[in-house]
């Protein structure tokens, strides 16, 4: 019997950690399993033997910091990477056809443990879809220019009969579309562009796409990242019934709740290494994060004195009209205070300030007032806005924060390029500052060459925020400040606000993370179709007074 | 990192290679004479395909650049015959024709800058509509001839090409000092990193408080620029200007651009690479002149297969590498 192994010493004392390995040979029921797995990239070495089975049938979720390997892992498990040590066990087509007898070490007595052993070598992209395993990226492979059927059958196009066989077979191709989709309970026409869903529906044309690849294990990395609660919703009745049907489920998220609410079984990963394998049922949420972040988080949200009375006002905006918006919108934010912006996705947050500090034009003919500081001001560029002493993190930070092709120092000095620059550009001193940041902001990279797009994401975040800083504002709006970010760089960046705050800084959290928002904010401004609904201080501060003016159901005050 | 960066490189390489290849085909090949000649006919192509990395760093395409020297020539050909009759002085009329062509230049490349930004029809097209407008009105100026300099007028001038300093012709001194000051605006000014980053993603820019707009703009008008000091150089050299004047220019420049590594894609542009990749295509021309292995009429061919070749390598080191 190998033991699971265990780097801390508490984690023993956790109930249900799970064998999978009896010997060399993988569980029963498992559809794809993997024993001892080491990856390296280089010299450097990511993952430092994992054992992980997936069962038939069942939602097996991968917890585990940014950059802890979870999708390295599952790139060696989908083949878009070549493990370096390991074995690798597939059972797919034996579970399900019960045809091909196995190879490798399956001389078990048990007959039903007849998984095939695959070298790495033969484990490719091609050969993982063969055998009835994909990987749904975050980012979906989808040509936005065909149909939802030509992509659902895109490179496995469906041909006519006899001399038809030099064309497509287009109306078999939206007929059998239109059945996997049934039974996603998905009502999208197959002949609609895929340019014109909703990520969500482009979520579900992705896994009808594994349905007509007749897939047995699916993979989902961050699958709810870009969608709202109701379609997250719909996305778990869905894993639902595919995992009645036998499929068995890979499941990355840094949602604790969800993993609480869909999965089976919990491999957890700590820096490479296994940190065990737990049954879904003996989890709370703060074993959970225990787990993955191998120490309590006794506070992961600083408490930050709410300003004095007396505290000047930072910001002042009056009758700021964003286009689109039914009504202008005002409000004051004083120095030392965290005004959060809460409300359901698609509330105009995200508008607003990015009006307010030129990103995008306020509606046409329509004036507003400015104050920052007590002063007037015209911010009709987001320069204007540095000039005054604004910064803005983008929620968006792979499309419009980073430079992902480009070095981290060019990345960091880009937004305040012109405190390092005379007639040219001191590169000593931006050098100098980036040293500093990197240290400041905890910055962690392989080495000081790699490229921004290289940094997981908790760093990605990290070097953002150390490059909006760098030009010292006064007024900071950060948007979604720690989405798709693990636990441990979350407390880290609300540590780093909180500083801000008690430095004197003016702050604004713009986020859909409710316990966010009531963890940090002195004040919370609730935005309801596009403009403030309400604004709760102190005790108000609920998620059900929250909801109650996202949704509608409370209006502002007259 | 001990491993040679192609990228880097491999152009450097390829210039060495196609010169001690020239040594072996024909002595003639290292005199004097023929090694000023390859430098300054590199000078045109090399000025014009120095603007070309500024575009095609920041993400854009400029196709008007061969036309633009055509009907700057035409203009500035037609201003000096023009002048003659009403100043005396030929170097106040040359000076006068060389501030005109400046201005000219720049004001094309605005033209193409703010079409493209402004009017946001994609760089291709808008230097496609221009490539034709400015060819047609040099063909149209020249009455579907030629237009000539006023000889005694293009006498004078004429030391702009032939002149030397230090045995240098001074169109080589011109090259030099353009691409100087080009590497140091591309990679030691906050507009060069501007010029990387738009290039890289005009989102991050925008939302880096970058003046997108302005930054691509500014990279046409700089295009413009460049025509235009490559056209001051080349009127004196035949002293006419046509509707041929400068064909094919805009592709020997961008060829020149893409051999010296910069990226057709943009987010990533050399200035040192570019020179290179303007004296490798001369020097494939020159080399096929003093040979009789290959045809002289082959030049194209030859210049595309180095292109392609030199892409491929590019695009396999850049693999590796990540």
């Amino acid at each position: 019997m190998v033991q699971v192994t265990i780097d801390d010493a508490s984690n023993t004392a956790m109930a249900g950690i799970a064998q999978e390995f009896h010997g060399n040979t993988p569980p029963r029921d498992s559809l794809l399993a993997v024993r001892k797995l080491k990856k390296s990239y280089g010299d450097i070495e990511v993952l430092h033997g994992i054992d992980f089975a997936l069962r038939r049938g069942e939602v097996h979720a991968i917890l585990g910091e940014n950059g802890a390997g979870k999708s390295t892992l599952v790139k060696c498990l989908a083949g878009f990477e070549a493990r370096n040590e390991g074995q690798l066990y597939v059972n797919t087509k034996q579970e399900f056809s019960g045809a091909d007898s196995g190879a490798g070490s399956s001389t078990m007595a048990d007959n039903a443990v007849s998984a095939q052993l695959i070298t790495a070598k033969d484990w490719t992209h091609a050969a993982a879809e063969a055998a009835g395993v994909v990987l749904i990226h975050q980012e979906f492979n989808l040509a936005e220019q065909l149909s939802v059927a030509e992509n659902i059958f895109l490179g496995s196009e469906l041909r006519g009969k006899g001399l038809a066989s030099l064309f497509l077979d287009k109306k078999q191709m939206i007929d059998l579309s239109r059945d996997y989709l049934a039974t996603l309970h998905c009502t999208i026409d197959p002949a609609t562009l895929v340019s014109s869903l909703s990520v969500a529906d482009k979520q579900m044309v992705e896994i009808a796409k594994t349905l007509a690849k007749d897939a047995r294990v699916l993979i989902l990395d961050e699958p709810t990242a870009v969608l709202t609660q109701k379609e997250s919703a719909a996305l778990f009745e869905l894993i639902d019934r595919l995992r009645g049907r036998g499929v068995g489920i890979i499941y990355i998220s840094h949602k604790l709740e969800e993993i609480e609410r869909i999965a089976n079984r919990i491999t957890v990963i700590r820096d490479g290494d296994l940190v065990g394998c737990y049954s879904a049922a003996t989890l709370s949420k703060d074993d959970m994060a225990r787990l993955m972040v191998g120490r309590e988080l006794s506070s992961l949200y600083p408490k930050v004195p709410a300003p004095h009375e007396s505290a000047s006002v930072a910001l002042s905006v009056h009758g700021l009209h964003v286009a689109g918006a039914s009504a202008p919108e005002s409000f004051e934010l004083r120095r030392g205070e965290i005004l959060a912006f809460s409300g359901l996705v698609g509330s105009g947050r995200t508008a607003l300030f990015e009006t307010l500090v030129g990103l995008r034009p306020a509606r046409s003919g329509s004036e507003s007032k400015i104050f920052v500081q007590g002063n007037e001001v015209r911010l009709t560029q987001f320069a204007d806005a540095r000039a005054n002493g604004i910064a803005y993190l983008t929620k968006d930070r792979k499309g419009s924060g980073l430079l992902l092709n480009k070095g981290l120092r060019e990345n960091f000095s880009l937004f305040a390029l012109a405190q390092f620059a005379g007639v040219l550009i001191d590169t000593r001193a931006e050098q100098s500052a980036f040293d500093k940041a990197v240290d400041t902001f905890d910055i962690r990279m392989r080495d000081t060459g790699v490229v921004a797009g290289n940094l997981s994401g908790g760093n990605q975040q990290k070097l953002l925020l150390a490059k909006m800083l760098e030009t010292e504002p006064d007024i900071v709006i950060v948007d979604e400040p720690t989405r798709g970010i693990d636990i441990g760089t979350k407390s880290q960046i609300y540590h780093f606000l909180a500083e801000l705050a008690a430095a004197g800084k003016a702050l604004v959290i713009l986020s859909s993370d409710m316990s966010e928002v009531i963890g940090m904010a002195h004040r919370v401004a609730v935005m309801h179709q596009g403009n403030i609904a309400g604004v709760l201080s102190g005790n108000e501060i609920t998620e059900h007074e929250i909801m109650r003016y996202a949704t509608g159901l409370k209006a502002a005050a007259a | 990192m001990t491993k040679v960066d192609f990228k880097t490189a491999g152009p450097f390489i390829a210039l060495i290679a196609l010169f001690i290849l020239g040594i072996f085909v024909n002595d003639a090949f290292l005199s004097a004479g023929n090694v000023s000649n390859i430098l300054a006919r590199s000078s045109f192509i090399g000025i014009v395909a120095i603007g070309a990395t500024f575009v095609i760093t920041t993400g854009g395409i400029d196709l008007s650049v061969g036309s633009m020297a055509a009907f700057i020539s035409g203009c500035m050909i037609l201003l000096m015959n023009a002048l003659m009759a009403k100043i005396d002085s030929f170097v106040t009329i040359i000076f006068l024709a060389i501030v005109a062509s400046a201005a000219i230049g720049a004001l094309a490349g605005m033209i193409n800058g703010l079409l493209t930004t402004k009017a946001k029809i994609e760089a291709f097209i808008v230097t496609l509509g221009t490539m034709g407008i400015y060819r047609s009105l040099v063909t149209y100026m020249a009455d579907g001839g030629t237009l000539s300099l006023n000889f005694t007028l293009g006498d004078v001038y004429s030391e702009v090409y032939y002149g030397t300093l230090l045995g240098l012709p001074y169109p080589v001194w011109v090259f030099l000092a353009v691409a100087i000051i080009g590497y140091v605006l591309l990679n030691m000014t906050v507009f060069g990193r501007h010029c990387f980053a738009v290039g890289s993603n005009e989102s991050v820019a925008h939302y880096s408080a970058i003046n997108v707009d302005r930054v691509k703009t500014a990279t046409y008008i700089l295009q413009g620029l460049c025509v235009s000091i490559a056209t001051i150089i080349y009127v004196p050299r035949l002293g006419s200007a046509s509707g041929q004047t400068g064909i094919l220019w805009e592709l020997e420049a961008i060829a020149a651009v893409i051999i010296g590594g910069t990226m057709l894609k943009g987010g990533y542009g050399r200035i040192g690479g570019t020179v290179v990749g303007a004296l490798i295509l001369t020097l494939i021309g020159n080399i096929l002149n003093l040979t009789d292995a290959v045809s002289n009429y082959l030049n194209g061919a030859v210049q595309g297969v180095i292109v392609i070749v030199a892409v491929y390598l590019q695009r396999g080191a850049w693999r590796a590498k990540n």
